[in-house]
């Protein structure tokens, strides 16, 4: 049974296409004002997750809950809840962006004040600019617009930074964190770990259509997984031990009365963390006997 | 699975929701600098360059004694032939880019419903066909002096041919924006079949000189009897001698074109999607 509080539930969810699973029975929930983040490498079945809880896909098996309401069969009502900022961007636009915004605005019930979004997402110099003059980032910003402009008790966001320079992934940060405020629901997935990291408080990481952890972002691949490293140059060849007493083992390295060369002590990141999961998925996939 | 209440949409909204579409569409129509050329001014450069190729020429007399020009005698058929580029060719090409552009996918997320993006689409048709329309009856009029019929009998048939013509028109090219397979293809899918048309239902060529076969065939099509209207209000009275029967045959114009526009409605209804779903 989906949980019916959640937000967003999902059970054993399966997506086949002939022969290939793209997702191989995914079971988590999203519980409301959170920000949940979906992480995995291309291909792994994100974006097929994210789009079957979008109504763009049809399951193949498993339940779905997205607002107490199956994506399958949600209708008008249902989407005027949802807020969806895609993975690609696509359109000419042969509006300006104000227009785009303005008109979009119009199919929302409860819209919010045109003007106001687009300050929050930087454009305000460009309000007036025909969306095809914009750049690849200033359009990704519109998508972000779009997406959040009729208020959304839900925001999918699918690799919502792509081509964002520096200082826009800040800025928009600061709009995510905002929204959260104010209570709404994300979805999110990237490819930036620390963008996870900022915003997330709970992840999933998805690889070869199934999901390999999850859990709140600071405690993803367990304790084990956050054991830190100390590093060190001995005779010219780079040393390193993984210890959870790091203080010790840099105090024996003293007691030989010499300073050790490019001594550090790593705590491993999300990234680290990450890397480690899914690459030891793939070595257990490859040490399964072949069905 | 529990149930929830969702609030419900206000009514109407669909009503106005198309109006909105109209105005979006018709903003962005004539901001498209290529389908303002190929479809909003083809017909009207089509009628300068026939009028000024054959303006040596004389195309008949009316009842008079008055020679037929020929902008008069082209002039129906640019009218027909623009009813045809505003909606057929306009609307597949158009919707196909949409689909394949991702602007289908983004509406298929929001509360847009598919009725109000329709009625944005035939209302942008009805406007920009109007718009040409009017454009070529001016220069026609004041430019290439083609006496306009008087009698309000004829306008009243130039009404419901234009109209019934260009929501047909529209309706199939909505039905026919699925046929192409990317939106880059579109313009080569779609031109030749509406450019075929064109000749074989009298726009280009004058209907009585095809041979008998193939006035059958394009008969089926709904063209040829646009353009057949559009002739019983702009040419003379006796020219209907050259058309086959003898006769106008306005009854065959409303049921020819009234059966695709059912038709193109059902097609639309039946294989519209926002996205295709790949299970």
């Amino acid at each position: 049974m989906t949980e019916p509080d959640a937000v967003v539930s999902v059970r054993d969810l399966r997506k086949t296409y002939g022969h290939f699973t793209a997702l191989g029975g995914v079971t988590f929930d999203i519980l409301r004002g959170e920000t949940f983040a979906l992480l995995g490498p291309n291909g792994a079945g994100k974006s097929t997750t994210i789009e079957i809880l979008e109504g763009y896909r049809d399951r193949t098996s498993g339940e779905a809950s997205v607002l107490g309401i199956d994506p399958g069969t949600g209708g008008l009502d249902w989407k005027a809840r949802l807020g969806i900022v895609l993975q690609s961007t696509g359109e000419s636009g042969n509006v300006t962006v104000r227009e785009q915004l303005t008109h979009f605005a119009g199919y929302y019930p409860n819209a919010r004040n045109v003007d106001e979004i687009i300050a929050a997402v930087g454009l305000d110099e460009k309000a007036g600019t025909l969306i095809r003059k914009l750049s690849g980032g200033q359009r990704r910003r519109v998508d972000v617009a779009l997406g959040i402009v009729g208020r959304p008790e839900l925001l999918f966001l699918d690799e919502p930074t792509t081509g964002f320079d520096p200082e826009s992934r800040r800025q928009f940060w600061d709009l995510i964190r905002e929204l959260k405020h104010e209570g709404t629901t994300i979805l999110l997935t990237t490819h930036y770990l620390d963008e996870a990291a900022q915003l997330g408080d709970r992840a999933g990481i998805i690889a070869g259509g199934t999901l390999i952890d999850i859990g709140r972002i600071d405690e993803l691949g367990g304790a084990e997984a956050r054991i830190p490293l100390v590093r060190w140059r001995q005779d010219g060849v780079l040393r390193e031990e993984r210890t959870s007493e790091p203080g010790r083992v840099v105090a024996s390295l003293m007691r030989g009365g010499r300073e050790p060369d490019d001594l550090e002590v790593v705590r491993p990141s999300l990234e680290d963390i990450y890397l480690g999961l899914v690459a030891k998925h793939e070595a257990d996939r490859e040490l399964e006997p072949v069905a | 699975m529990s149930t929830v209440t969702i609030p419900r949409l206000p009514a109407g909204r669909t009503l106005r929701l198309g109006a909105s579409r109209i105005r979006y569409e018709v903003k962005t129509y004539f901001r498209q600098g290529d389908s303002v050329f190929f479809t909003f001014l083809f017909p009207l450069v089509m009628l300068t360059i026939f009028s000024v190729a054959f303006s040596e020429q004389t195309f008949g007399t009316d009842a008079d004694g008055n020679d037929v020009s020929a902008a008069g005698f082209y002039l129906p058929a640019m009218l027909a032939a623009g009813l045809l580029l505003s909606g057929l060719q306009n609307m597949a090409i158009d919707i196909a880019g949409e689909k394949s552009d991702g602007t289908l996918k983004r509406f298929a997320g929001t509360p847009l419903p598919v009725l109000s993006y329709f009625i944005g689409k035939i209302g942008q048709v009805l406007v920009t066909g109007i718009l040409q329309a009017a454009l070529l009856l001016a220069v026609a009029g004041i430019v290439f002096r083609v006496p306009l019929p008087t009698d309000p009998e004829r306008w009243l048939t130039f009404a419901w041919v234009f109209v019934l013509g260009v929501i047909t028109s529209a309706v199939l090219g909505i039905a026919l924006s699925g046929l192409p397979r990317s939106g880059k293809s579109a313009t080569a899918v779609i031109i030749p079949i509406a450019l075929v048309l064109q000749f074989i239902s009298g726009v280009y060529l004058g209907f009585s000189q095809l041979p008998e076969w193939l006035q059958n065939f394009a008969s089926i099509f709904p063209l040829k009897w646009m353009a057949q209207g559009m002739r019983s209000v702009f040419l003379p009275d006796d020219f209907k001698t050259l058309e086959v029967g003898g006769s106008w045959d306005l009854a065959n114009v409303a049921l020819v074109t009234g059966i695709w526009f059912v038709a193109g409605l059902v097609v639309c209804r039946l294989t519209f999607r926002w996205i295709r779903k790949d299970s």
